[in-house]
Formats: C-alpha cells, structure tokens, sequence
C-alpha cells in the first residue's frame, strides 16, 4: 500500500503539487488521471526520489521514503517506468533486462528473464538486438519487462500508452491487469487516456493544477458523466 | 619496399599509442561529454612518478605498475574533486577546468620534478629486431607497445561487455536518470569512468615515454594527436578511437616517411579537416535516432 500525505512540490515559483495525498491499495490498480500539467509526473517523479518533496511523506508499505534516493527504489521493491524514453537505446534488448535485474542487488536468476520473455515473445525473438531498432510498442513492452526483472511489489507507470496504436495499447493493458491479478503487484498508472486507463483500474485520482480534486473508486468515476466531462473531457 | 614496411611498422606502433589515448578521451567523453584535455599532463605526471621509482633503483615493472594505478587514482580523484562539482552546469565549464588543471599540472610538475628532460627506460630493447639479415624498424618495446595497448583494450571490452559493472557503467553513461531509477549509483560509475580512463592513458604515456626522453611538456602533442584519432572515430565510439588511432598513426608515419617530418602536425590538421567536411560525426558514427 502506498500512502502519499500532504505533497507540495514546487518549482521556482510554480507549485507543480499542492497537498497532494491519496492511497493506492496493495495487490490494486490506481489510475492518475488529469490534463496535461496537472502534475501526474511529478507526482511519480517525486514518489521515486528524482523530485524532492518539500513537505509531506510518502509511505510505502511500514517504509518512508521521502527521503530516499532513487537508487534504493529497486531495493525497496519499486520500479518507475518513466515516460517516453526510458529505453537505454545504445544498449541491446537482453542488456536493458539483465540491467533491470541488477537492481535488486543480486543477480536476477534466468526464471526471471524466462518469465519476461515469455510475457513478451517479441523481446525474447529480439534480445540480441540493439534496443534502438524497436518499435514504439515493443520499447514500452521492454521498459515493462525491464521494470519486472527486479520482480517489484510496486509499479509506478507513467503514459504506458503514448503514442502507441489502439491494439498495442489494449495489449499492454491487458497484459498489467494480468499481473496484478496473478502476481498481486501493486501499480500506480499515469495516463492522459483516461478511458482505457479506467478500463484497468480500481481506484481514479484526478489531479487538476497540482491538485487532488477527485479520489475514489474507479467506477465511480466511469460513471460519473459531470466528473468526466469537468476533468477528463469524455 | 624495405622503407615501405619500415614506415608501415612504425606507424603501427605509434598508432597504437595514439589508439589508446584516444580510447581514454572516448571513455570520459561518452559518459560526461568532456573533452578531458588534462589527460595529457595527468599521463605526464604518472609517468614521472614511474620515473622517479626507476631512478630510484626499483625495477622498470614496479615503476609501470605504480605509475597505472596512480593513473587510477588521479583520475578518480580528478572527478571528484574537480569535474563533480561543476556537473550539472554547461558542459563548457568542466572542458575549461580541464585546461586549467592542463596547466596546473604542467607547472606542478616543473617544480617537483624539474624542467627538463630525462631519460625514460624501455623494458625491451630499442633496436630494430634482424629478419633474414635485414634490420627492420619494428622494436622489441615496439612489440610490447602494440601487446599492451591490445591487452588493455580487450580488458575494456570483456568489462564493458561481459560484467554487471561494466553493464552498469555504460547504462550510466547513456542515460543517467534511467540508470538510477534502475539502482545504479552513476556518481560512483562516472567516478571509476575516469579512473579507468586516465589508466589507459597514463599507459599510453609510459609506452611513448620508453626509451626516449621526457619533460613535462612530452605528451602534448600526443594529446593533439589522440584528439584527432578520437575525433576521427566520432568521440563516441571506443572501436573509432582505435581505428582512427590507427589510422592517424600510419598516415602520419607515411607523411613523415615521404614527405618530409616537418609536416606531420600539418597532415595531422589537414586529416582533421577533411573527416569534419566529410564526415564530421566521424567515420564510425552510429547510425541516428531518427526523431519523429
């Protein structure tokens, strides 16, 4: 369970958060929903340690990590799979995975890479390749399967589905409600496409300029025709 | 024929130096994108404290060896203490710096080991080996000079390509952020980046230095030379630096050979210009990112 309590982050004179706290339930799907610059980002850049809070925590489990740099994220059971490009394009497709596994501070057996491969037989058919030759899709599907390798309790997703075909999109959606089904992960998705967003989801926070204006169950927040249309434009 | 193989030999050799120098500018290059300008007088300086453990009665290996690792050290050091600080800044800052510390050095070592020159040792011998009666111009330190260069590169890919650590240094000179949100400690892997860098240069200035003679300005021209290699081999790519250290080392053996030595850093500038008309990401620039 992660636990944000009163977040403000700030940037020069911009407060990029205001008082930002909600629950993402463990073993449970948390959609952040919002337009662009409401601060979805930041939000997870400060949950990984990259943004530093000026106020308020953020509790992962019985742990803080306010104060914890983005190095021990992988330790502490914490993947961020950043946005765009987060693929180590010089690198090969098996190398990106095996730097994935290292995270933990131990060498990630082949079970692991077994695993991911088979979650992702495209990565497995290219792992000798250099990772600047994929496709949109297939860079997302690695920078997920290289966030697995540190077999993490926690995924912090930011735009998985940017700029990404309609099919791919479904696919990689489908494939993340089958982990927190099957492996009891806990994730924590930033998307600006609210509606597939909310196919997956269990809980909806919406954020508007920084701010938490809606939090509750994600159905809710489907359902809802007035919230949708104020905060979401569909 | 015979001053074809012999110009073709010694530009093998020098080749190979320049090859690793420039392999030490590739290195700090490709993960802070620094031109380490203070390469030349940090190779300097250790080839210095090599000299003076010779002069003092130890072997010629103890003295290479001690000379590496203080390589190793300064280069840690140097990063530390000088580049980190400004890290962050424009890229600019740190490059001045390194120039500074160019001429920091130089003058360090003027006081501290005399401005002048001395005679450097060589593990092996200095005359052309005999083939079938004829001597040709390949040295036994030649030989050693083109072992040790290799060895010392296939060290770097074996690290680079089969260990975690070196998995980690490259995720770290690629993308940084990335690196750390995957657990990576980039300070410490830019830290031992330059250490490994400055190794392979201090090596580079102890092979030039063997049997002939040293002073604290010796290597700066090499560091002209290892710049252009590096240049040649598009700054970003280790395989580029060797292959245009290479290629620089035998044209400029064919220049001096044909043409007339004078005219050696004039080739050197006029191959310079010409791959950065030509080609001017190198000759081994990646393929780019096409950015849609």
């Amino acid at each position: 369970m992660l636990t944000l309590s009163g977040v403000t982050v700030s940037f020069g004179a911009v407060r990029a958060l205001r008082e930002v706290g909600f629950t993402a339930p463990a073993g449970q799907v948390t959609a952040v929903l919002g337009a662009n610059g409401a601060g979805k980002t930041t939000l997870l850049r400060t949950i990984s340690g990259l943004v530093r809070a000026q106020t308020g925590t953020v509790r992962f489990g019985d742990r803080d990590l306010t104060r914890q740099p983005p190095e021990a994220m992988p330790r502490l059971g914490l993947a961020h799979v950043p946005e765009g490009r987060g693929v180590i394009t010089e690198l090969t497709v098996e190398e990106n995975l095996r730097l994935g596994g290292l995270g933990r501070g131990r060498r990630a057996d082949a079970d692991v890479l077994d695993r991911v491969f088979s979650l992702f037989p495209v990565l497995r058919e290219r792992r000798a390749a250099t990772a600047h030759v994929l496709s949109g899709g297939e860079r997302q599907m690695l920078v997920i399967g290289r966030a697995l390798m540190a077999s993490p309790t926690l995924l912090l997703l930011d735009e998985p589905s940017l700029g990404l075909a309609p099919r791919v999109v479904a696919q990689i959606f489908d494939l993340l409600s089958g982990l927190v089904a099957d492996a009891g992960l806990t994730v924590l998705l930033v998307e600006q496409n609210a509606r597939s967003a909310l196919s997956i989801a269990h809980r909806a926070v919406v954020l508007n300029l920084g701010r938490v204006v809606v939090d509750d169950d994600a159905r809710v927040l489907a359902d809802d025709d007035q919230l949708r249309h104020a905060y979401l434009g569909f | 024929m015979q001053q074809l193989i012999n110009t073709a030999l010694g530009g093998l050799t020098l080749g190979m130096v320049y090859a690793a120098f420039a392999l030490a500018l590739v290195l700090i290059w490709r993960s802070t994108h620094v031109v380490n300008f203070a390469q030349a007088p940090m190779a300097m300086v250790t080839t210095f404290v090599a000299l003076e453990i010779i002069d003092h009665g130890h072997s010629y290996w103890l003295g290479f060896a001690v000379a590496l690792a203080a390589g190793l050290v300064l280069g840690a050091v140097v990063e530390r203490v000088v580049v980190r600080p400004v890290e962050g800044g424009p890229e600019i800052n740190a490059v001045i710096l390194t120039l500074g510390l160019f001429i920091v050095l130089h003058a360090l070592a003027s006081v501290v080991f005399g401005n002048r020159y001395r005679s450097f040792p060589a593990a092996f011998g200095i005359r052309g080996i005999d083939v079938g009666g004829t001597t040709i111009a390949l040295t036994g330190f030649g030989i050693f000079t083109i072992l040790a260069v290799l060895a010392v590169m296939t060290l770097l890919v074996l690290l680079f390509r089969f260990t975690d650590l070196g998995l980690r240094m490259r995720a770290a000179a690629f993308n940084q952020e990335v690196a750390r949100l995957l657990g990576v400690r980039v300070g410490r892997m830019l830290t031992l980046g330059w250490a490994l860098a400055a190794l392979v240069g201090s090596l580079s200035g102890l092979l030039i230095a063997g049997g002939s003679l040293v002073s604290p300005g010796y290597m700066d021209s090499v560091v002209v030379y290892g710049f252009v290699a590096a240049v040649l081999g598009g700054l970003d790519s280790p395989v580029g630096a060797v292959v245009g250290g290479l290629f620089l080392g035998l044209s400029l053996s064919f220049v001096s050979g044909y043409v007339g030595s004078q005219l050696v850093a004039l080739a050197a500038l006029a191959i310079l210009m010409a791959v950065l008309f030509l080609r001017p990401d190198g000759l081994f620039a990646p393929a780019r990112e096409r950015r849609v």
